[in-house]
Protein backbone atom coordinates (compact mmCIF):
# COMPACT_ATOMS: atom_id res chain seq x y z
CA UNK A 1 0.00 0.00 0.00
CA UNK A 2 2.54 2.37 0.66
CA UNK A 3 4.14 1.76 -2.27
CA UNK A 4 1.19 2.25 -4.31
CA UNK A 5 0.83 6.02 -2.78
CA UNK A 6 4.45 6.55 -3.58
CA UNK A 7 3.92 5.54 -6.95
CA UNK A 8 1.12 7.77 -7.30
CA UNK A 9 3.05 10.31 -5.77
CA UNK A 10 5.53 9.89 -8.08
CA UNK A 11 3.80 10.11 -11.20
CA UNK A 12 1.59 12.69 -10.03
CA UNK A 13 2.11 14.44 -13.75
CA UNK A 14 0.37 11.37 -15.27
CA UNK A 15 -2.37 10.91 -12.64
CA UNK A 16 -3.61 14.15 -12.44
CA UNK A 17 -4.16 14.26 -16.09
CA UNK A 18 -6.01 11.01 -16.03
CA UNK A 19 -8.11 12.93 -13.03
CA UNK A 20 -8.72 15.74 -14.96
CA UNK A 21 -9.57 13.52 -18.07
CA UNK A 22 -12.12 11.17 -15.56
CA UNK A 23 -13.76 14.63 -14.67
CA UNK A 24 -14.09 16.06 -17.64
CA UNK A 25 -16.11 13.04 -18.75
CA UNK A 26 -18.08 12.96 -16.12
CA UNK A 27 -19.37 16.76 -16.69
CA UNK A 28 -19.61 15.96 -19.96
CA UNK A 29 -22.06 13.18 -19.04
CA UNK A 30 -23.97 14.89 -16.44
CA UNK A 31 -26.36 17.01 -18.78
CA UNK A 32 -26.42 19.24 -22.31
CA UNK A 33 -24.67 22.22 -22.97
CA UNK A 34 -21.52 21.29 -20.80
CA UNK A 35 -18.74 21.82 -23.56
CA UNK A 36 -17.36 25.23 -22.20
CA UNK A 37 -17.02 23.33 -18.58
CA UNK A 38 -15.02 20.73 -19.95
CA UNK A 39 -12.90 22.53 -22.09
CA UNK A 40 -12.00 24.42 -19.45
CA UNK A 41 -11.60 22.07 -17.04
CA UNK A 42 -9.29 20.42 -19.70
CA UNK A 43 -6.72 23.66 -20.53
CA UNK A 44 -6.64 23.49 -16.69
CA UNK A 45 -5.95 20.13 -16.34
CA UNK A 46 -3.27 20.47 -19.42
CA UNK A 47 -1.52 23.46 -17.48
CA UNK A 48 -1.38 21.80 -14.09
CA UNK A 49 0.38 18.43 -15.61
CA UNK A 50 2.90 20.52 -17.71
CA UNK A 51 4.28 22.61 -14.91
CA UNK A 52 4.51 19.51 -12.28
CA UNK A 53 6.21 17.86 -15.53
CA UNK A 54 8.32 21.02 -15.23
CA UNK A 55 8.73 20.19 -11.60
CA UNK A 56 9.69 16.60 -12.23
CA UNK A 57 12.60 17.48 -14.79
CA UNK A 58 15.43 16.17 -12.51
CA UNK A 59 14.00 13.39 -10.64
CA UNK A 60 13.83 10.31 -12.77
CA UNK A 61 13.48 7.29 -10.91
CA UNK A 62 11.32 4.55 -11.95
CA UNK A 63 7.42 3.32 -10.29
CA UNK A 64 4.94 0.44 -10.73
CA UNK A 65 7.59 -2.35 -10.28
CA UNK A 66 10.00 -1.10 -13.29
CA UNK A 67 6.62 -0.13 -15.32
CA UNK A 68 6.90 3.54 -15.37
CA UNK A 69 9.63 5.84 -15.50
CA UNK A 70 8.57 9.23 -13.85
CA UNK A 71 10.43 12.58 -14.41
CA UNK A 72 13.61 12.89 -16.88
CA UNK A 73 12.88 11.84 -20.53
CA UNK A 74 9.22 11.06 -19.21
CA UNK A 75 8.41 14.72 -17.92
CA UNK A 76 10.45 16.34 -21.01
CA UNK A 77 8.03 14.48 -23.31
CA UNK A 78 5.16 15.04 -21.07
CA UNK A 79 6.10 18.90 -21.39
CA UNK A 80 5.76 18.51 -25.03
CA UNK A 81 2.27 16.49 -24.98
CA UNK A 82 0.75 18.98 -22.80
CA UNK A 83 1.63 22.09 -24.72
CA UNK A 84 0.71 20.43 -27.86
CA UNK A 85 -2.67 19.58 -26.34
CA UNK A 86 -3.44 23.19 -24.87
CA UNK A 87 -2.13 24.37 -28.61
CA UNK A 88 -4.58 22.19 -30.22
CA UNK A 89 -7.56 22.92 -27.11
CA UNK A 90 -7.21 26.15 -27.80
CA UNK A 91 -7.45 26.02 -31.57
CA UNK A 92 -10.19 23.68 -31.61
CA UNK A 93 -12.62 26.02 -29.59
CA UNK A 94 -12.85 28.81 -32.01
CA UNK A 95 -12.57 25.93 -34.87
CA UNK A 96 -15.56 24.04 -33.35
CA UNK A 97 -17.59 26.78 -32.70
CA UNK A 98 -17.09 28.44 -36.46
CA UNK A 99 -18.50 25.32 -37.63
CA UNK A 100 -21.10 25.08 -35.06
CA UNK A 101 -20.01 21.07 -33.80
CA UNK A 102 -18.72 22.20 -30.42
CA UNK A 103 -18.70 18.83 -28.54
CA UNK A 104 -17.26 18.45 -24.94
CA UNK A 105 -16.52 14.79 -26.16
CA UNK A 106 -14.00 16.60 -28.43
CA UNK A 107 -12.01 18.18 -25.53
CA UNK A 108 -12.05 14.93 -23.78
CA UNK A 109 -10.51 12.95 -26.09
CA UNK A 110 -7.74 14.88 -26.67
CA UNK A 111 -6.58 14.87 -22.81
CA UNK A 112 -6.88 11.43 -23.04
CA UNK A 113 -4.95 11.08 -26.34
CA UNK A 114 -2.15 13.34 -24.37
CA UNK A 115 -2.64 10.51 -21.14
CA UNK A 116 -1.47 8.01 -24.05
CA UNK A 117 1.04 9.66 -25.16
CA UNK A 118 2.65 10.58 -21.64
CA UNK A 119 2.21 6.60 -21.12
CA UNK A 120 4.15 6.24 -24.36
CA UNK A 121 6.91 8.16 -23.40
CA UNK A 122 7.11 7.25 -19.65
CA UNK A 123 6.82 3.27 -20.48
CA UNK A 124 10.38 1.24 -19.35
CA UNK A 125 7.88 -2.08 -20.17
CA UNK A 126 6.69 -2.82 -23.90
CA UNK A 127 3.12 -3.98 -21.92
CA UNK A 128 3.01 0.06 -21.46
CA UNK A 129 4.39 0.87 -24.48
CA UNK A 130 1.72 -1.07 -25.86
CA UNK A 131 -0.63 0.39 -23.92
CA UNK A 132 -0.10 4.03 -24.20
CA UNK A 133 0.51 3.56 -28.23
CA UNK A 134 -3.35 2.41 -28.15
CA UNK A 135 -4.72 4.65 -25.61
CA UNK A 136 -3.67 7.07 -27.44
CA UNK A 137 -4.53 5.52 -31.82
CA UNK A 138 -8.01 4.88 -30.00
CA UNK A 139 -8.84 8.81 -29.37
CA UNK A 140 -7.31 9.63 -32.43
CA UNK A 141 -9.27 7.51 -34.42
CA UNK A 142 -12.20 9.22 -33.18
CA UNK A 143 -11.09 12.70 -33.64
CA UNK A 144 -10.02 12.25 -37.45
CA UNK A 145 -13.44 11.57 -37.58
CA UNK A 146 -15.23 13.38 -35.13
CA UNK A 147 -17.03 15.84 -38.22
CA UNK A 148 -19.12 12.59 -39.23
CA UNK A 149 -21.07 13.97 -41.31
CA UNK A 150 -18.30 15.14 -43.49
CA UNK A 151 -17.32 12.21 -46.13
CA UNK A 152 -13.65 13.18 -46.12
CA UNK A 153 -13.37 12.77 -42.43
CA UNK A 154 -15.25 9.61 -42.81
CA UNK A 155 -12.98 8.53 -45.28
CA UNK A 156 -9.84 9.78 -43.93
CA UNK A 157 -10.62 8.27 -39.91
CA UNK A 158 -11.00 4.72 -41.65
CA UNK A 159 -8.11 4.95 -43.54
CA UNK A 160 -6.33 6.08 -39.96
CA UNK A 161 -8.26 3.09 -38.34
CA UNK A 162 -7.58 0.28 -40.50
CA UNK A 163 -3.79 0.71 -41.57
CA UNK A 164 -3.30 1.93 -37.65
CA UNK A 165 -5.07 -1.70 -36.71
CA UNK A 166 -2.76 -3.60 -38.99
CA UNK A 167 0.37 -1.83 -37.77
CA UNK A 168 -0.72 -2.55 -33.86
CA UNK A 169 -0.77 -6.58 -35.51
CA UNK A 170 3.02 -5.96 -36.40
CA UNK A 171 3.62 -4.07 -32.83
CA UNK A 172 2.36 -6.89 -31.07
CA UNK A 173 4.00 -9.51 -32.68
CA UNK A 174 7.42 -7.91 -32.53
CA UNK A 175 6.47 -7.49 -28.89
CA UNK A 176 5.53 -10.91 -28.65
CA UNK A 177 8.70 -12.33 -30.42
CA UNK A 178 11.09 -10.12 -28.32
CA UNK A 179 9.35 -11.41 -25.17
CA UNK A 180 9.93 -15.04 -26.50
CA UNK A 181 13.79 -14.71 -27.27
CA UNK A 182 14.33 -12.22 -23.87
CA UNK A 183 12.31 -13.96 -21.66
CA UNK A 184 10.67 -10.24 -20.36
CA UNK A 185 9.11 -6.97 -21.67
CA UNK A 186 11.04 -5.07 -19.36
CA UNK A 187 13.56 -2.36 -21.20
CA UNK A 188 16.09 -3.34 -18.34
CA UNK A 189 16.07 -7.16 -19.03
CA UNK A 190 15.94 -6.56 -22.76
CA UNK A 191 19.07 -4.48 -22.61
CA UNK A 192 20.94 -6.89 -20.26
CA UNK A 193 19.73 -9.02 -22.66
CA UNK A 194 20.78 -7.55 -26.08
CA UNK A 195 24.22 -8.55 -26.85
CA UNK A 196 23.74 -12.30 -26.28
CA UNK A 197 20.08 -12.58 -28.55
CA UNK A 198 20.85 -9.41 -30.84
CA UNK A 199 21.54 -12.21 -34.15
CA UNK A 200 18.88 -14.56 -33.26
CA UNK A 201 16.64 -14.51 -36.15
CA UNK A 202 13.35 -14.40 -34.03
CA UNK A 203 14.63 -11.26 -32.18
CA UNK A 204 15.78 -9.67 -35.29
CA UNK A 205 11.99 -10.26 -36.74
CA UNK A 206 10.79 -9.01 -33.91
CA UNK A 207 13.14 -5.81 -33.85
CA UNK A 208 12.09 -5.41 -37.60
CA UNK A 209 8.42 -5.66 -36.44
CA UNK A 210 8.74 -2.85 -34.24
CA UNK A 211 10.35 -0.59 -37.04
CA UNK A 212 7.23 -1.22 -39.17
CA UNK A 213 5.61 -0.53 -36.43
CA UNK A 214 6.86 2.56 -35.65
CA UNK A 215 8.13 4.29 -38.66
CA UNK A 216 3.90 4.06 -39.60
CA UNK A 217 3.82 6.05 -36.54
CA UNK A 218 5.83 8.52 -37.14
CA UNK A 219 5.17 8.66 -41.31
CA UNK A 220 8.24 7.42 -42.07
CA UNK A 221 9.05 6.22 -45.69
CA UNK A 222 7.74 3.58 -47.00
CA UNK A 223 4.84 3.43 -44.50
CA UNK A 224 4.12 7.11 -44.43
CA UNK A 225 1.16 6.83 -47.37
CA UNK A 226 -1.61 7.43 -44.19
CA UNK A 227 -0.47 10.61 -43.51
CA UNK A 228 -1.55 13.00 -46.43
CA UNK A 229 -4.94 11.93 -46.74
CA UNK A 230 -5.87 11.50 -43.12
CA UNK A 231 -4.24 15.13 -42.40
CA UNK A 232 -5.81 16.30 -45.13
CA UNK A 233 -9.55 15.04 -43.88
CA UNK A 234 -9.20 15.52 -40.32
CA UNK A 235 -10.02 18.84 -38.39
CA UNK A 236 -7.18 21.20 -38.82
CA UNK A 237 -6.95 21.34 -35.22
CA UNK A 238 -6.11 17.43 -34.79
CA UNK A 239 -4.02 17.64 -37.93
CA UNK A 240 -1.73 20.21 -36.06
CA UNK A 241 -2.05 18.05 -32.86
CA UNK A 242 -1.13 14.59 -34.69
CA UNK A 243 1.93 16.33 -36.49
CA UNK A 244 3.03 17.23 -33.52
CA UNK A 245 1.95 15.40 -29.99
CA UNK A 246 1.43 11.61 -31.91
CA UNK A 247 5.26 12.11 -33.79
CA UNK A 248 6.75 13.48 -30.95
CA UNK A 249 5.08 10.52 -28.74
CA UNK A 250 6.64 8.08 -31.67
CA UNK A 251 9.43 9.15 -31.18
CA UNK A 252 9.44 9.26 -27.31
CA UNK A 253 8.80 5.40 -27.64
CA UNK A 254 11.46 4.83 -30.49
CA UNK A 255 13.95 6.30 -29.19
CA UNK A 256 13.18 4.72 -25.87
CA UNK A 257 12.81 1.29 -27.38
CA UNK A 258 15.78 1.16 -29.99
CA UNK A 259 18.34 3.67 -27.95
CA UNK A 260 17.09 3.07 -24.39
CA UNK A 261 16.38 -1.04 -24.57
CA UNK A 262 18.45 -2.10 -27.50
CA UNK A 263 21.93 -0.35 -28.25
CA UNK A 264 21.75 -0.19 -32.05
CA UNK A 265 25.09 1.57 -33.24
CA UNK A 266 26.44 0.22 -35.88
CA UNK A 267 24.52 -2.47 -36.38
CA UNK A 268 21.85 -3.76 -39.04
CA UNK A 269 19.27 -2.12 -37.45
CA UNK A 270 21.08 1.23 -37.87
CA UNK A 271 21.00 0.60 -41.39
CA UNK A 272 17.55 0.10 -42.02
CA UNK A 273 16.97 3.18 -39.69
CA UNK A 274 19.17 5.13 -42.20
CA UNK A 275 17.80 3.66 -45.42
CA UNK A 276 14.49 4.46 -43.94
CA UNK A 277 15.50 8.24 -43.05
CA UNK A 278 17.41 8.96 -46.38
CA UNK A 279 13.82 8.15 -48.48
CA UNK A 280 11.48 9.73 -45.93
CA UNK A 281 13.73 12.86 -46.47
CA UNK A 282 13.76 12.74 -50.13
CA UNK A 283 10.31 11.61 -51.09
CA UNK A 284 9.06 13.80 -48.66
CA UNK A 285 10.34 16.56 -49.39
CA UNK A 286 10.46 15.98 -53.26
CA UNK A 287 6.38 14.81 -53.14
CA UNK A 288 5.49 17.98 -51.30
CA UNK A 289 7.10 20.25 -54.12
CA UNK A 290 4.02 19.12 -56.36
CA UNK A 291 1.11 19.27 -53.49
CA UNK A 292 -1.42 22.66 -54.11
CA UNK A 293 -3.50 21.52 -50.62
CA UNK A 294 -1.37 23.46 -47.72
CA UNK A 295 -2.67 20.60 -45.36
CA UNK A 296 -1.05 17.72 -47.85
CA UNK A 297 1.77 19.95 -48.66
CA UNK A 298 2.65 20.40 -44.89
CA UNK A 299 2.21 16.33 -44.24
CA UNK A 300 4.65 15.91 -46.78
CA UNK A 301 6.92 17.92 -44.78
CA UNK A 302 6.03 16.04 -41.71
CA UNK A 303 7.16 13.02 -43.44
CA UNK A 304 10.28 14.82 -44.44
CA UNK A 305 10.58 16.04 -41.09
CA UNK A 306 10.34 12.50 -39.46
CA UNK A 307 13.18 11.40 -41.88
CA UNK A 308 15.50 14.16 -40.62
CA UNK A 309 15.00 12.73 -37.00
CA UNK A 310 15.28 9.42 -38.02
CA UNK A 311 18.62 10.07 -38.95
CA UNK A 312 19.35 10.99 -35.25
CA UNK A 313 17.87 7.97 -34.24
CA UNK A 314 20.08 5.90 -36.28
CA UNK A 315 23.24 7.75 -35.72
CA UNK A 316 22.74 6.15 -32.33
CA UNK A 317 24.79 8.43 -30.26
CA UNK A 318 24.17 11.48 -27.70
CA UNK A 319 23.90 14.14 -29.92
CA UNK A 320 21.43 12.29 -32.12
CA UNK A 321 19.35 12.07 -29.00
CA UNK A 322 19.95 15.79 -27.76
CA UNK A 323 19.08 16.24 -31.58
CA UNK A 324 15.71 14.37 -31.61
CA UNK A 325 14.68 15.99 -28.29
CA UNK A 326 15.21 19.40 -29.03
CA UNK A 327 13.77 19.16 -32.79
CA UNK A 328 10.69 17.51 -31.08
CA UNK A 329 10.13 20.07 -28.79
CA UNK A 330 10.61 23.28 -31.31
CA UNK A 331 8.87 21.10 -34.09
CA UNK A 332 6.12 21.52 -32.11
CA UNK A 333 6.22 24.68 -31.38
CA UNK A 334 6.37 25.50 -35.30
CA UNK A 335 3.84 23.32 -36.79
CA UNK A 336 0.89 24.00 -34.76
CA UNK A 337 1.60 27.60 -35.36
CA UNK A 338 1.61 26.90 -38.75
CA UNK A 339 -1.19 24.88 -38.06
CA UNK A 340 -3.13 27.35 -36.08
CA UNK A 341 -2.92 30.41 -38.84
CA UNK A 342 -4.12 27.66 -40.96
CA UNK A 343 -7.23 26.71 -38.92
CA UNK A 344 -8.33 30.71 -38.93
CA UNK A 345 -7.86 30.95 -43.09
CA UNK A 346 -9.50 28.46 -43.88
CA UNK A 347 -13.28 28.13 -44.23
CA UNK A 348 -16.18 25.93 -44.13
CA UNK A 349 -16.51 22.73 -46.68
CA UNK A 350 -12.50 22.83 -46.72
CA UNK A 351 -12.06 25.76 -48.57
CA UNK A 352 -8.82 28.75 -48.67
CA UNK A 353 -6.08 25.57 -48.26
CA UNK A 354 -4.19 26.46 -51.42
CA UNK A 355 -1.10 28.41 -51.66
CA UNK A 356 -3.11 30.64 -54.18
CA UNK A 357 -5.59 31.18 -51.29
CA UNK A 358 -3.18 33.11 -49.81
CA UNK A 359 -2.17 35.67 -52.48
CA UNK A 360 -2.10 39.44 -50.86
CA UNK A 361 -2.58 38.00 -47.13
CA UNK A 362 0.59 40.45 -45.76
CA UNK A 363 -1.19 43.37 -46.68
CA UNK A 364 -4.34 42.54 -45.33
CA UNK A 365 -3.23 40.54 -42.14
CA UNK A 366 0.63 42.21 -41.92
CA UNK A 367 0.87 40.26 -38.33
CA UNK A 368 -0.56 36.59 -39.17
CA UNK A 369 1.68 36.73 -42.08
CA UNK A 370 4.56 38.01 -40.51
CA UNK A 371 4.04 34.43 -37.80
CA UNK A 372 3.40 32.61 -40.75
CA UNK A 373 6.31 33.40 -42.03
CA UNK A 374 8.31 32.73 -38.85
CA UNK A 375 7.04 28.99 -38.37
CA UNK A 376 7.90 28.57 -42.44
CA UNK A 377 11.05 30.18 -42.24
CA UNK A 378 11.78 27.65 -39.03
CA UNK A 379 10.74 24.74 -40.64
CA UNK A 380 12.58 25.13 -43.82
CA UNK A 381 15.84 25.61 -41.34
CA UNK A 382 16.48 28.85 -42.13
CA UNK A 383 19.07 30.46 -38.95
CA UNK A 384 18.12 32.38 -36.81
CA UNK A 385 14.79 30.58 -36.16
CA UNK A 386 14.98 26.82 -34.03
CA UNK A 387 14.28 24.79 -36.82
CA UNK A 388 17.92 25.09 -37.91
CA UNK A 389 19.78 23.93 -34.61
CA UNK A 390 17.52 20.74 -34.56
CA UNK A 391 18.31 19.98 -38.24
CA UNK A 392 22.28 21.31 -37.52
CA UNK A 393 22.12 18.73 -34.16
CA UNK A 394 20.66 15.69 -36.18
CA UNK A 395 22.98 15.86 -39.00
CA UNK A 396 26.00 16.69 -36.72
CA UNK A 397 25.15 13.26 -34.78
CA UNK A 398 24.89 11.52 -38.21
CA UNK A 399 28.32 12.83 -39.50
CA UNK A 400 29.93 11.50 -35.63
CA UNK A 401 28.55 8.62 -36.04
CA UNK A 402 29.94 8.19 -39.90
CA UNK A 403 26.66 8.28 -41.66
CA UNK A 404 28.22 11.30 -43.73
CA UNK A 405 26.04 10.34 -46.64
CA UNK A 406 23.02 10.10 -44.75
CA UNK A 407 23.73 13.83 -43.69
CA UNK A 408 24.73 15.09 -47.36
CA UNK A 409 21.39 14.00 -48.20
CA UNK A 410 19.83 15.78 -45.64
CA UNK A 411 21.34 18.88 -46.29
CA UNK A 412 20.58 18.63 -50.27
CA UNK A 413 16.70 17.68 -49.38
CA UNK A 414 16.16 20.74 -46.96
CA UNK A 415 17.16 23.04 -49.76
CA UNK A 416 14.26 21.29 -51.48
CA UNK A 417 12.52 22.33 -48.87
CA UNK A 418 13.33 25.62 -48.81
CA UNK A 419 11.09 26.04 -51.90
CA UNK A 420 7.60 24.97 -51.48
CA UNK A 421 8.00 26.94 -48.05
CA UNK A 422 9.17 30.11 -49.45
CA UNK A 423 6.36 29.58 -52.05
CA UNK A 424 3.70 30.25 -49.50
CA UNK A 425 6.02 33.50 -47.88
CA UNK A 426 6.33 34.90 -51.56
CA UNK A 427 2.11 34.54 -52.23
CA UNK A 428 1.39 35.97 -49.07
CA UNK A 429 3.92 38.75 -49.86
CA UNK A 430 4.24 39.25 -53.23
CA UNK A 431 1.42 38.38 -54.94
CA UNK A 432 -1.70 41.01 -55.14
CA UNK A 433 -4.82 39.57 -54.19
CA UNK A 434 -7.54 40.17 -50.99
CA UNK A 435 -6.75 36.67 -48.85
CA UNK A 436 -7.61 37.39 -45.48
CA UNK A 437 -9.19 35.74 -42.63
CA UNK A 438 -13.35 35.22 -42.12
CA UNK A 439 -13.15 36.51 -38.62
CA UNK A 440 -10.56 37.59 -36.65
CA UNK A 441 -9.14 34.43 -34.94
CA UNK A 442 -10.37 34.16 -30.76
CA UNK A 443 -8.02 36.20 -28.46
CA UNK A 444 -6.42 33.30 -26.54
CA UNK A 445 -5.29 31.35 -29.85
CA UNK A 446 -4.19 34.15 -31.14
CA UNK A 447 -2.08 34.92 -27.98
CA UNK A 448 -0.98 31.36 -28.03
CA UNK A 449 0.06 31.22 -31.59
CA UNK A 450 2.40 34.54 -30.87
CA UNK A 451 4.00 33.09 -27.92
CA UNK A 452 4.47 29.87 -30.25
CA UNK A 453 6.32 32.35 -32.77
CA UNK A 454 8.46 34.24 -30.03
CA UNK A 455 9.57 30.85 -28.10
CA UNK A 456 10.31 29.75 -31.98
CA UNK A 457 12.69 32.72 -32.45
CA UNK A 458 14.15 32.47 -28.86
CA UNK A 459 15.53 28.74 -29.14
CA UNK A 460 16.63 29.42 -32.13
CA UNK A 461 18.90 32.23 -31.15
CA UNK A 462 19.64 30.63 -27.40
CA UNK A 463 19.09 26.82 -28.28
CA UNK A 464 21.17 26.20 -24.85
CA UNK A 465 17.62 26.58 -23.27
CA UNK A 466 16.27 23.12 -24.11
CA UNK A 467 19.97 21.31 -24.78
CA UNK A 468 20.18 21.75 -21.10
CA UNK A 469 17.41 20.49 -20.01
CA UNK A 470 17.76 17.36 -21.57
CA UNK A 471 21.49 17.21 -20.69
CA UNK A 472 20.56 15.19 -17.11
CA UNK A 473 18.62 12.29 -18.58
CA UNK A 474 19.77 10.97 -21.81
CA UNK A 475 19.44 7.25 -22.47
CA UNK A 476 23.02 6.88 -24.22
CA UNK B 1 3.87 -30.34 -28.78
CA UNK B 2 6.78 -28.71 -28.86
CA UNK B 3 7.10 -24.91 -28.80
CA UNK B 4 7.61 -24.56 -33.02
CA UNK B 5 4.32 -26.25 -33.84
CA UNK B 6 2.45 -23.56 -32.07
CA UNK B 7 5.02 -20.26 -33.66
CA UNK B 8 4.31 -22.30 -36.55
CA UNK B 9 0.83 -22.31 -36.89
CA UNK B 10 0.47 -18.87 -35.37
CA UNK B 11 2.77 -17.69 -37.99
CA UNK B 12 0.53 -19.31 -40.43
CA UNK B 13 -2.38 -16.87 -39.28
CA UNK B 14 -0.38 -13.95 -38.69
CA UNK B 15 0.52 -14.44 -42.49
CA UNK B 16 -3.41 -15.12 -43.73
CA UNK B 17 -4.21 -12.02 -41.87
CA UNK B 18 -1.90 -9.73 -43.18
CA UNK B 19 -2.72 -11.08 -47.23
CA UNK B 20 -6.55 -11.04 -46.48
CA UNK B 21 -5.62 -7.26 -45.21
CA UNK B 22 -3.85 -6.57 -48.36
CA UNK B 23 -6.08 -8.32 -50.87
CA UNK B 24 -9.81 -8.08 -49.58
CA UNK B 25 -11.79 -5.07 -50.75
CA UNK B 26 -14.25 -4.85 -48.01
CA UNK B 27 -13.56 -2.77 -44.85
CA UNK B 28 -15.52 -5.51 -42.72
CA UNK B 29 -13.25 -8.51 -44.13
CA UNK B 30 -9.97 -6.36 -43.86
CA UNK B 31 -11.27 -5.36 -40.12
CA UNK B 32 -11.93 -9.12 -39.28
CA UNK B 33 -8.47 -10.01 -40.76
CA UNK B 34 -6.77 -7.85 -37.95
CA UNK B 35 -8.45 -9.32 -35.80
CA UNK B 36 -7.15 -12.65 -36.97
CA UNK B 37 -3.77 -11.42 -37.01
CA UNK B 38 -4.16 -10.14 -33.66
CA UNK B 39 -5.37 -13.30 -32.12
CA UNK B 40 -2.39 -14.97 -33.46
CA UNK B 41 -0.48 -13.11 -31.57
CA UNK B 42 -2.23 -14.04 -28.66
CA UNK B 43 -1.41 -17.73 -29.41
CA UNK B 44 2.37 -16.95 -29.63
CA UNK B 45 2.00 -14.92 -26.33
CA UNK B 46 0.86 -17.95 -24.63
CA UNK B 47 2.78 -20.17 -26.42
CA UNK B 48 6.08 -18.19 -25.77
CA UNK B 49 4.48 -17.51 -21.83
CA UNK B 50 3.61 -21.46 -21.58
CA UNK B 51 6.99 -22.24 -22.55
CA UNK B 52 9.21 -20.13 -20.87
CA UNK B 53 6.63 -20.89 -17.48
CA UNK B 54 6.43 -16.57 -17.14
CA UNK B 55 3.13 -15.55 -16.74
CA UNK B 56 4.18 -11.55 -18.27
CA UNK B 57 2.85 -13.22 -21.39
CA UNK B 58 -0.63 -14.37 -20.47
CA UNK B 59 -0.99 -11.14 -18.93
CA UNK B 60 -0.26 -9.47 -21.90
CA UNK B 61 -2.99 -11.44 -23.57
CA UNK B 62 -5.71 -9.91 -21.71
CA UNK B 63 -4.40 -6.47 -22.29
CA UNK B 64 -4.81 -7.26 -26.21
CA UNK B 65 -7.92 -8.71 -26.10
CA UNK B 66 -9.64 -5.71 -23.65
CA UNK B 67 -7.92 -3.06 -27.02
CA UNK B 68 -9.11 -5.38 -29.65
CA UNK B 69 -12.51 -4.61 -28.44
CA UNK B 70 -12.01 -0.81 -28.12
CA UNK B 71 -10.33 -1.32 -31.14
CA UNK B 72 -13.85 -3.14 -32.61
CA UNK B 73 -15.78 -0.32 -31.14
CA UNK B 74 -14.21 2.40 -32.65
CA UNK B 75 -13.73 0.93 -36.04
CA UNK B 76 -16.98 -0.59 -36.35
CA UNK B 77 -18.47 3.46 -35.26
CA UNK B 78 -16.37 4.84 -37.88
CA UNK B 79 -17.56 1.96 -41.06
CA UNK B 80 -20.51 2.85 -39.86
CA UNK B 81 -20.35 6.10 -40.02
CA UNK B 82 -19.21 6.12 -43.72
CA UNK B 83 -22.07 3.61 -44.63
CA UNK B 84 -24.31 6.31 -43.64
CA UNK B 85 -22.45 8.85 -46.13
CA UNK B 86 -22.21 6.72 -48.93
CA UNK B 87 -24.13 3.12 -48.39
CA UNK B 88 -20.83 1.28 -49.34
CA UNK B 89 -18.23 -0.52 -47.41
CA UNK B 90 -15.47 -1.25 -50.48
CA UNK B 91 -12.27 0.30 -50.06
CA UNK B 92 -11.94 0.73 -53.96
CA UNK B 93 -15.09 3.12 -53.26
CA UNK B 94 -13.33 5.54 -51.11
CA UNK B 95 -11.28 7.48 -52.74
CA UNK B 96 -12.08 11.07 -53.02
CA UNK B 97 -8.63 11.56 -51.07
CA UNK B 98 -5.90 10.65 -53.09
CA UNK B 99 -3.65 7.52 -51.53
Amino acid sequence: METLVADIWRSTPLVLLTLVGLIALLVEGSGKGRAAAVYWISLVGTIASFVLSFLSLNTEEAAFNDMILQGGYAAFFGMIFTASAFGTLILSRSYLRRLHTERGEFYVLIVFAAIGMMLMASAIDLIILFLGIEVMSICLYVLVGFLRTKLTANESALKYFLLGAFTTGFLLYGIALIYGTVGSTSFRAISAAFPAVSNQPLFLLGAAMLVIAFSFKVAAVPFHMWAPDVYEGAPTPITAFMSTGTKAAAFAAFVGVFLGAFQIAGSKLSEVIALAAAASMIIGNVVAISQSNLKRMLAYSSIAHAGYMLSGISAANREGETGILFYLATYTLMNLGAFGVLSWVEQKDDTKLTFDDYAGFSAQQPFLAALLSIFLFSLAGIPPFAGFFGKYYVFLAAVKADLTWLAIIGVLTSVVSVYYYLRLVMMMYFQPGGATVEEPPAQMAFIAVTCAAILVVLFGIYPSLIVDLTKEFLNI
Amino acid sequence: MELQTYLLLSAVTFIIGVVGVLARRNAIIVFMSIELMLNSVNLTLVAFSAYLGDVTGQMLVFFVMTVAAAEAAIGLAIIIALFRNKQTVNLDDINILKW
